[in-house]
């Protein structure tokens, strides 16, 4: 199970990597929405698949009884996972609003800050 | 129900409550964003957003100022959460490095309120200006206090989301281009960086910085060298490196002049520490394996950044590639990490949090007096502002390091280290570390480049007679800066450039402060020992 989880993580990297890789926004959004999905289910793998029970403590002890599933990584992949899509709704809305006033969807018609061609080197001095 | 009475107290438990007096270590960053929370409660009345904000950060102040003296007293402080005991709950730790950078941040943002404050106008909608700018300052403090892997991940998503709100508050065009290619890269950085720490937790299965080092000796090197290679990507990114800086010259010059300046101080400066911190601290026996990587990284940067400053004529992107240079500076003690390497690292970060704030503040008064960013447009105004010349001289003399200024020190430092990691007086011919020389000779040829790249800005600016033949056509009638609001500004960059100076030719204290700081880097013993791991788990 744990090799086929870390194929599917591979997997996932590979397409957001992909997407990423791409001139147009929306596909750049895509690729960093799967590419945060593949990190977030590499953590809940970090902390090993097991068939445990779940992590309860009884009322009447400080510490649960025998063996029990890993309840850390499930903290911390919710907290990945809400900061991640955080990041998302703001990229999102970025984008759009870019493409708003920009009027392109394109990376490469995106040349406000960094001038096509440039200015020549000042050659004074 | 009290349990803790009833029943035999846990090991993982501290049973007394933290003495009022350790809540200094956490103070700061609920301070700010409280503060921050009420600011935004407060929108509506704009006028006292700037007071307000001063109080909050000078509380911040007052909380570090308590902090350094203790750290530097007692050596590091650790608290952990919820009284828990590590590794369990997440730990706070400030230890020198880190607190003397978190009150550097904390006086640049003092400063910059009030240069924010003289670009403030009735008109412009940015009522969460201050509000973002207490947010990002938790975010720094934070990630340079913090303790635990995971929360420094935390901590660098809160600076993030800050910084797009603060990139974008205004929503001209420019910066719109600007916000695109940083928020896309940064955050691919950050998710890197879990990446990285997902790998850590799997393979060591703890994320307490101090459990962490104890754990790291006994983990697989070739793992462990993994994780160290995605973490140096994954900082490089976020402090821009070389090969991977592309977004930095793309969106620091997008947004006023205030937050460039605070993006410069504080931003970059973040991810190279935490640089330092993961592969000099947690992982130093990874770091040995990726030297010849952090070497020519190192080199890269150095060389590459200045030589983009000089090609450059929009003032505040050449002010970017001077930042990107100051990486490399710091870049350099990490591929070096001896006694002065380390310490040299470290006094380059604390002067880059000011100098580079400086830079990019002398920078918007350059562009409030000409109504210009191109330096083809500008020029003349030495008759104009000579006070302005006197101030960007200075911040160019000192992001280049020239003696007495402060960036001096670090570089003679650096230059030590890079002596002897080659070995020059100890080995003989056959036996010098090159690696080592071309750190020193690389760390002089940036050196002589910032400072050819700066003066020939300040030449362009203030000494020539007006603008470039061709260009006088879109010059405007220089703006003299008489009014209220202009003279705080300049009286707050004036300020910051006086600490600068000072701090430059008083360098005693901080040369000591530093040296036990590379110490306490290289070996951590202290630093286990104040979070409590040492003997056993009992503090």
């Amino acid at each position: 199970m744990d090799y086929a989880i870390a194929a599917l993580i591979g997997l996932f990297i590979t397409v957001g990597v992909y997407f990423l890789l791409s001139r147009s926004v929306i596909r750049m959004l895509l690729g960093v929405s799967v590419f945060g999905n593949a990190v977030n289910l590499l953590i809940f793998v970090g902390g090993r698949l097991t068939r445990e029970v779940p992590p309860i403590v009884p009322p009447d002890l400080y510490q649960a009884e025998g063996a029990v599933a890993n309840p850390l990584p499930q903290a911390l992949v919710l907290t990945a996972i809400v900061i991640g899509f955080a990041m998302f709704s703001f990229l999102l809305v970025l984008a759009f609003r870019a493409y708003q006033s920009l009027d392109a969807d394109n990376t490469d018609n995106m040349r406000l800050a960094e001038p096509v061609g440039g200015c020549r080197p000042p050659l004074s001095y | 129900m009290d349990y803790a009475t009833e029943l035999d107290l846990p090991p993982a438990m501290l049973a007394t409550a933290t003495p009022l007096a350790d809540w200094v270590l956490v103070l700061p960053m609920a301070l700010l964003l409280m503060g921050a929370a009420l600011l935004l409660v407060l929108r509506r009345s704009k006028d006292f957003h700037a007071w307000f904000a001063v109080l909050v950060v000078l509380g911040v102040l007052w909380c570090e100022v308590t902090l350094l003296g203790r750290v530097i007293a007692d050596g590091p402080q650790a608290m952990t959460m919820g009284n828990w005991l590590p590794p369990f709950g997440i730990t706070f730790v400030a230890d020198l490095f880190g607190t003397m950078f978190a009150l550097a941040a904390a006086v640049v943002t003092l400063v910059l309120i009030a240069y924010m404050e003289m670009d403030r106008s009735r008109g412009d909608n940015r009522d969460g200006q201050f509000a973002l700018v207490l947010l990002l300052l938790a975010g720094v403090t934070g990630s340079f206090l913090t303790g635990d892997f995971f929360n420094l991940y935390v901590w660098f998503e809160v600076m993030l989301i800050a910084s797009f709100g603060l990139l974008v508050l205004g929503g001209t065009r420019l910066q719109l281009d600007g916000a695109i290619k940083y928020g896309f890269l940064n955050f691919l950085a950050t998710t890197l960086f879990l990446l990285a720490l997902g790998l850590t937790y799997a393979l060591l299965g703890t994320l307490n910085m101090a459990d962490i080092i104890g754990k790291a000796e006994g983990a697989n090197p070739t793992a462990l060298a993994g994780i160290a290679s995605l973490l140096l990507l994954a900082f490089g990114m976020k402090a821009a490196a070389f090969p991977v800086n592309a977004w930095l010259p793309a969106s620091y010059h997008t947004p006023p002049a205030a937050v460039s300046a605070l993006f410069a101080g504080l931003l970059t400066k973040v991810g190279i520490f935490a640089m330092m911190r993961a592969l000099v601290f947690l992982f130093p026996a990874s770091r040995d394996l990726l030297e010849p990587v952090l070497m020519v990284v190192a080199a890269a940067t150095l060389v590459v950044a200045p030589l983009g400053a000089l090609a450059e004529t929009n003032v505040r992107r050449a002010m970017g590639f001077i930042v990107i240079g100051g990486i490399g500076v710091v870049l350099t003690g990490i591929a070096m990490p001896n006694q002065p390497g380390v310490a040299g690292a470290g006094f380059y970060i604390l002067h880059a949090i000011v100098t580079m704030t400086a830079l990019y503040l002398v920078a918007g008064l350059v562009e409030k007096v000409t109504g210009q960013t191109d330096s083809r447009r500008m020029g003349g105004i030495y008759a104009a502002n000579s006070p302005l010349s006197i101030l960007f001289m200075i911040v160019v003399l000192a992001a280049a390091g020239v003696p007495p200024f402060l960036g001096f020190w670090p570089k003679l430092l650096l230059i030590e280290a890079g002596l002897e990691h080659a070995g020059i007086s100890t080995a003989g011919v056959s036996e010098i570390g090159w690696g080592g020389l071309a750190m020193v000779v690389a760390l002089l040829l940036n050196a002589w480049l910032t400072l050819m790249a700066g003066g020939r800005l300040w030449a362009h600016i203030f000494w020539r007679a007006g603008p470039e033949a061709g260009a006088e056509a879109e010059a405007e009638p220089l703006r003299r800066l008489v009014g209220k609001q202009d003279i705080l500004g300049m009286g707050a960059t004036a300020a910051l450039l006086t600490l600068i100076v000072i701090a430059g030719l008083f360098p005693g204290v901080l040369f000591e402060i530093v040296d036990t700081a590379a110490r306490d880097m290289l070996q951590p013993a202290r630093y286990i020992a104040a979070v409590g791991l040492a003997g056993g788990g009992a503090p």
